[in-house]
């Protein structure tokens, strides 16, 4: 297992120009939408408020109410499976593809096969996933990973598109073989391209956005329609979801279909909500649609989230995306650098709690603590405090045993003794007076060592003044 | 009113002149200002960095040390912002019911400087003077964390003499986070360009803020590139007068 390295990662994308220039744009625009359509509603606070109750109330009995959801499904005519974690779900997907003989699957609004990697398991099983979210399948074609929670192409702009569509999609998608790079035109051959998927594959593979546990139905919010093809078209529907999507009753959507399209792409609704509940559609009873509905809960990691009070709250995100938007660290180090399907300010506090600080350790640190994601998180999502909780687990990990010798925890032990003991302080302020002499030119240091040379890549330091407040007001005169 | 200034470790070591002028503008104003030599570091480092034992010990410390002085005043917005939102969690959560207690108690007697003059004072002009176009950054402490909106902004339109201008993008982070300047040295420097660029697009040869921390990076920056533009505190803005400007 190789560390996930977000500085590393951050440095390549802070140089790529296009990418820059793509995101910067596409958030500002997104940003600016989100905060109209948010604050239009007088009552979005408490909208906020309400969606932050209902999801710690959630999680407060998660149990039960799975519990509850699996009854409602089964009652439906659905299958429920409990996946522990990664390899379980997978195991049980691929199955599910085999028994029912597919030879390709289409796939929509799944961040949770992301998460468990089953692409990779399917096409070794000898089943080809599609994607058709327009974006997925972007990213799916340029053998890409998402770099954004919801416009997972946010790193590529239209004329990218274009040659790889030029490239990628079947001929017959592209009359002549020209294809011009405007929204519309791009849109008519992707259209092209993948009605012929939701036509001809018989097994569909689809996330979820919630799911009720009194009547058991599932609900996926989305802009295109492909994904209502997809949970529409085949005979065999397979959704996949965090155990944490569950909502108790059916008049909780209520608030969430408010807040989320809201938060997410600045849209008062969302073009099409899909519901469905098992297989007992008079749809599906006719023989139209599904036949045969299977959902997956997923765990992975859930539970020992919900463990701690602390990352508790990070559960309760409904996968808006408003944080990255609003992160000035993603809007420059792009999604790539998180390495993961869930980037920013969220994907900072999810991925190392689902892969581990020795993999993800990095990405609680790779945040200013500005406090911009918790501020726009419709439903309060403290992500700075769950950041230096996540910290200092890492530091916790990091120092045990010879670990202890690390330069950073040596430096910050020295730091807490001096806090510990002023005198020490004062000594260590005149040694330090005394030797930055060859490093300080006109009152500036414009060099420093290691470890702190990243300081000095781009700016000066102030030199030690010669006096400090302290030594100023134990010489003032006193008061009367 | 009898103040006790708590000057944070940073500003105590590299900024003294804004310790300075925060008790020159208090005396000013007719107040007493004790300092309490056993003070040190509010603990914002360690916690910021995952270093929660040493944290709680400094929370223990500041509590000690301050308990029982009638008003706190803290020319930094994170510092206060570390006291007011990060000790009472803290506490509860690793410092016992003893110290969640005394937390509790001396938490709302901690006055972020600005907040102090506006809030307790009941002041806007303080009879400063000061020559000079200027720029204020919002803090994301101020900004978020303590809520503080345009109490700056207010504090700065009443200084005689002193042009204020806007600063595009006013809300958005200047990048430091702490050791995130160091740690993600690459990236603190791409968000640190931007808000540059809208310091130097405001025209203005000041760029001020109720934080010495974030000011040091922005003016480290502003330094580096000869800019011409100096970052100064606000509280030594304030402490100018027409018999004194400095």
């Amino acid at each position: 297992m190789t560390a996930l390295d977000f500085t590393a990662r951050a440095r390549t994308s802070l140089r790529d120009s296009q990418l820059r220039r793509n995101i910067a744009k596409a958030t500002s625009t997104i940003r600016a939408k989100t905060a109209r359509v948010a604050g239009e509603l007088p009552d979005w606070e408490a909208l906020r408020d309400a969606g932050q109750a209902i999801k710690r109330q959630t999680m407060a009995e998660l149990d039960r109410h799975l519990v509850a959801l699996e009854a409602s499904v089964t009652a439906a005519g659905g299958v429920v499976h409990w996946a522990r974690d990664a390899a379980e779900a997978r195991t049980i997907i691929v199955g599910l593809a085999r028994q029912y003989q597919a030879g390709s699957v289409i796939k929509i609004k799944s961040m949770t096969t992301d998460e468990v990697e089953l692409n990779p398991a399917l096409s070794a099983a000898g089943i080809t996933p599609y994607e058709t979210d327009l974006a997925d399948m972007i990213v799916q074609m340029a053998k890409e990973k998402p770099s954004h929670l919801l416009v997972p192409a946010i790193h590529k702009n239209r004329a990218e598109i274009r040659d790889l569509f030029l490239r990628e999609l079947d001929p017959a998608a592209i009359p002549g073989g020209r294809l011009d790079a405007d929204p519309s035109s791009l849109a008519k051959a992707a259209r092209a391209h993948l009605r012929a998927k939701f036509l001809s594959t018989k097994v569909a593979i689809s996330g979820a956005n919630f799911a009720i546990a009194e009547t058991g139905s599932v609900v996926i919010v989305e802009s295109e329609g492909n994904g209502r093809m997809c949970l529409t078209l085949p005979d065999v529907l397979i959704s996949i979801m965090g155990v944490e999507k569950v909502l108790p009753k059916w008049e909780h959507l209520e608030v969430f279909l408010q807040l989320l399209p809201r938060s997410a792409t600045g849209e008062r609704m969302n073009p099409y909500t899909s519901v469905w509940t098992g297989n007992r559609a008079a749809e599906a009873r006719a023989g139209d649609g599904p036949q045969v509905f299977h959902l997956v809960l997923l765990d992975n990691g859930r539970s020992k989230i919900l463990a701690d009070e602390v990352t508790r709250d990070t559960l309760n995100c409904i996968r808006c995306s408003r944080c990255l938007n609003v992160c000035p660290v993603y809007e420059r180090a792009g999604g790539h650098a998180y390495d993961s399907m869930y980037q920013g300010p969220i994907g900072a506090i999810v991925t190392p709690q689902l892969r581990g600080f020795e993999e993800a350790g990095s990405l609680p640190f790779a945040s200013t603590l500005c406090g911009a994601c918790q501020e726009a998180c419709p439903v309060r999502i403290p992500i700075p405090n769950i950041l230096t909780h996540l910290r200092a687990k890492v530091v916790a990990e990091k120092r045990q045993g010879l670990g202890a010798l690390n330069g950073e925890n040596l430096a910050m032990q020295a730091a807490k003794a001096m806090f510990d003991h002023p005198t020490l302080l004062a000594m260590a302020l005149a040694a330090g007076r005394i030797g930055q002499a060859p490093l300080v030119r006109d009152g500036r240091v414009t060099h420093l060592p290691p470890p702190l040379s990243g300081w000095s890549l781009s700016r000066d330091f102030p030199a030690l003044p010669p006096e400090s407040f302290r030594d100023w007001w134990a010489k003032r005169e006193p008061r009367s | 009113m009898k103040i006790s200034l708590f000057i944070t470790c940073f500003n105590d070591a590299l900024f003294p002149q804004t310790g300075q002028a925060v008790v020159n503008v208090l005396e000013r104003l007719g107040c007493e200002v004790e300092f309490r030599e056993a003070q040190t570091c509010c603990g914002q480092m360690h916690h910021n960095s995952g270093y929660q034992k040493e944290a709680i010990d400094l929370v223990r410390r500041f509590v000690e040390v301050f308990e029982g002085a009638e008003a706190i005043v803290v020319p930094s917005t994170s510092c206060t912002a570390m006291i007011r939102s990060q000790y009472p969690r803290l506490a509860k959560a690793a410092g016992g019911e003893a110290l969640a207690a005394r937390v509790e108690a001396i938490a709302p007697r901690v006055f972020e400087f600005s907040e102090f003059l506006i809030d307790r004072l009941g002041l806007e002009d303080v009879g400063a003077y000061y020559p000079h176009k200027v720029v204020y950054h919002s803090s994301c402490n101020s900004l978020r964390a303590l809520k503080l909106g345009d109490r700056a902004l207010r504090l700065l339109r009443n200084v005689k003499g002193l042009e204020l201008v806007e600063l595009a993008r006013a809300e958005e982070c200047c990048g430091f986070g702490g050791t995130f300047a160091v740690k993600n040295a690459e990236t603190s420097t791409a968000m640190l360009t931007d808000k540059m660029r809208h310091v130097l697009d405001s025209g203005a040869e000041i760029c001020t803020a109720g934080d010495n921390s974030c000011l040091m990076h922005i003016g480290g920056g502003l330094s580096r590139q000869q800019t011409g533009v100096r970052t100064v505190h606000l509280a030594e803005i304030l402490a100018s007068t027409d018999q004194a400007a400095s």
